[in-house]
This record gives C-alpha cells, structure tokens and sequence, in this order.
C-alpha cells in the first residue's frame, strides 16, 4: 500500500508543475500576439520594396551591375539557422537543427559554413563537426529592427567579401499557432520575384539618380526587411509552439492529478477498510475470552 | 487642378502618415526638392535628413527621415523609409547620447571599428536632435 502522504506530495508537486506551464502558456499566447502584430505591421513597406526591386530589374534585365544578383558558381555556402533561445517548445528547434544537418549533408562537394541564430542552435552544433562562421544568441526575448539590420549587414559583408557564393536560411514559418513548417530560402545572390511585375502599359517614371543606383540601394534595404521578417516569423512561430507545448503539459497535469486523486482515494479506503477490519477483529478477539 | 495631393509615409513599423498634403519638401539624392500637386511621376533616393510637408488646413509639421525612398504617381506621395519620426516624438536624450556613442568611436582609431557605419550612425543622430529643435 503506498504511502498516503507520498501521494498527496505528488499530487502538490504535479499541481505546481501545472500552474508554471499554465503561467508559461499566457505569456507565450501575449508574445504570440505582439509579434503577429509586428508581422502585419512591416507587410506594406515589404511589399513595396519588392515591387520597386521587381520592376527595376524588369527594365533593366540581368546585369553585373547589380553586384548582388550576379551568381558565381557555388563553392562556399553559408547556412543561417534561426532557433529558438530557449526550449520547452516541443519539436520547434528539433526540427530545424535536424533539417540543417541534413541540409549541410546535401552539399557534399561544397564547403558548408553555420551563421547561429539563437541559443539552441549553438548548442547543438558547438559539438558537431560542421564549421561556425559566426552566431547571435540571447536576443529573441528583446527583438527589435537592429537585430535584424546587423545580421543583414554581417552576412553582406561575408558576401561581398568574395568569400560566400550562396546564402541560405533556414527557419521556421508561422502558419499558425499550431503549425510551424520549417523553411529552406536562397536569400544571396538576390532574385526578385517575377510575378509582382506590371503591365508594361504604365507611366513612365523619372528616376532619380538612375535605376542601378536605387536597385543597389533599395536591395539590401529588401534584404534587411527579409531578415526582419524571418527573426518576426521564427519568434511567432516559437512562441506558437511553446504554447502548444505547454497547453498538452498543463492538459496531462490535469490528468495526471485526476489519475493521482483517485488512487489516493482509494488507498485512504483501503486503509480505513484495514483499520476497521483489524478493530472489529479485535472487538471480536475480546468478546470470545 | 487639385491643391493637394496624398502623402502616405510607410516604414517596416507600420503606417506613420497618411494624409492630404499641399506640398512636401524632401532630402532627395542630390539636395532637398519639393513636391506640389500634380508632380510628374518619380522614383527618387532619400537621404538622410529633414522631411517637410504642409497640412491641408496650413500646419506645417517636420519629420527626421532616415533615408529610404519615394515615389510619386497620380497625384500621390509615397515613401518608404526604415524610420520617420515626427518632430515631437523624437527622444532628444537618446539622439544625444547615439551622437556621443557614434563620434567616440569615430575618435578612437581602432582598426576593427566600422567607419562608414559610425559616420551613417552619427548623422542619423545629428538629424534627429536638429529636428527636435523644429518642435
């Protein structure tokens, strides 16, 4: 018979348990909607950058003065991993540290070098044999536009320093507080998206300085956002998982003290069942002398 | 012919402006221009500095615009910048100390210190607190 004061032990340590994954699970859900906030704020200013860029580069066409959507062949790649810098958020970093380790096994050929965003990625891979170029942790809980223009710049510069050929990110997308799908994106050499071109009917516009000047300019502007928008959708998306995480936790907390309770129940009856077994046969003992 | 156009300022936060306007002067690519109803249409660099436009009933408010750019079509002023703050709301203490912050690394000759960024850093700030000044 198991100790009665062992269960209700349990059954206090599993209700405390329950209430920090409940806490954990409100402030996921109040993160989760501030950074879906940021997602539908930047959607305009992203959307008329990529417009501007697809419609220079239509008049243009593919030149080498637009230094960052010329394609050299690919030798060297850098993989940025975005996690998460924190756990206890189910399959949310699992999923993308085993995608990137796949995805570092698909180049047999090329050298493969990491850019680390966020803890669990260092983690990780800090006991791998893969190389890491650089990494930039600990900043998701205070995320702002900075964060993003310096990852932005650091990979421009390794870029443009002749030293990377492609750079790709890998992350998770937000579909919704549920569903996370992990993402693989070519974000160097620049492509810009064909589809948002116009008719060719339209105004002609002055250009001011002239059209390679601004697509130069405008480009890493694009980029910046890009990444911005990465670093907004990884953080809804771990702040989404988290919550589901942490719902099925309190959920099977729930379940576990109801399971607990009745065997407590149960093992008080019996005890009592004992007692006055052993009371009546003792009453009974006496009766007979 | 109109008297006034539509100004909508855009930044990676979110809508900062959106308007009827008589006339907007901007830090354009190479020196301020100014845009009145009507322009012709123009894709133009912005750089970084101020941003003056005049309201419908006659106020003029100034704005410390941090590069980007602007295209003007039918009648309608967009621009699309990474910051734009109104005079008002700019933090002078802060503009103040990024100033500092900027030129001592520009004072100290470390090799791994970023000078273009630093220099970009300082007028940024230098912008902002004359702005504040337009209040």
């Amino acid at each position: 018979m198991a100790n009665l004061r062992e269960i209700r032990k349990r059954i206090d340590s599993v209700r405390s348990t329950q209430q920090i994954t409940k806490a954990m699970k409100m402030v996921a859900a109040a993160k989760l909607r501030k950074a879906q906030e940021n997602i539908l704020a930047f959607r305009p200013y992203s959307y008329e950058l990529r417009e501007l860029i697809a419609h220079l580069t239509a008049l243009i066409g593919y030149t080498a003065e637009i230094p960052l959507m010329v394609k050299r062949p690919v030798q060297k790649v850098l993989l940025v991993v975005v996690t998460a810098d924190r756990g206890l958020c189910g399959a949310f970093n699992h999923n993308i540290i085993r995608r990137a380790y796949e995805r570092v096994q698909e180049y047999p050929e090329t050298e493969v070098e990491l850019f680390l965003v966020g803890r669990k990625g260092l983690e990780f891979f800090k006991r791998r044999p893969v190389t890491i170029n650089t990494t930039k942790i600990n900043f998701f809980n205070d995320l702002n536009f900075n964060d993003a223009v310096e990852i932005t710049n650091t990979i421009l510069n390794l870029y443009q320093n002749q030293y990377f050929d492609r750079v790709e990110f890998i992350y998770n997308e937000f579909k919704s507080a549920v569903q996370q799908n992990v993402i693989v994106e070519q974000f160097l050499p620049f492509v810009p998206d064909e589809e948002l071109v116009k008719s060719p009917e339209q105004v002609d516009f002055l250009y001011e300085p002239d059209k390679q000047t601004i697509l130069n300019e405008v480009i890493p502007r694009h980029l910046r956002v890009q990444t911005w928008r990465i670093l907004l959708e990884s953080n809804a998306a771990e702040q989404g998982a988290r919550m589901t995480a942490m719902e099925n936790a309190t959920d099977n907390a729930e379940e576990m003290v109801h399971q607990l309770t009745i065997f407590y129940n149960r093992s008080r009856q019996a005890a009592i069942t004992t007692e006055i077994s052993e009371i009546v046969s003792g009453a009974e003992a006496l009766k007979e002398s | 012919m109109a008297t006034e156009f539509e100004l909508v300022i855009v930044t990676p936060f979110g809508e900062v402006f959106r308007g009827e306007v008589r006339s907007c002067t901007l830090p354009g690519f190479d020196g301020l221009f100014q845009v009145l109803p009507n322009h012709a249409s123009l894709v133009s660099l912005l750089e970084i500095g101020p941003l003056k436009f005049e309201h419908k009933d006659g106020k003029i408010r100034y704005m410390a615009l941090n590069g980007g750019y602007c295209e003007v079509k039918d009648n309608s002023l967009k621009i699309m910048a990474e910051s734009a703050e109104f005079a008002e709301e700019i933090d002078v203490e802060r503009a103040l100390s990024a100033k500092q912050r900027a030129e001592q690394r520009l004072r100290s000759k470390h090799a791994d210190i970023d000078i273009p960024r630093a220099k970009l850093a300082l007028a940024k700030a230098l912008n902002r607190i004359k702005i504040a000044q337009l209040r």
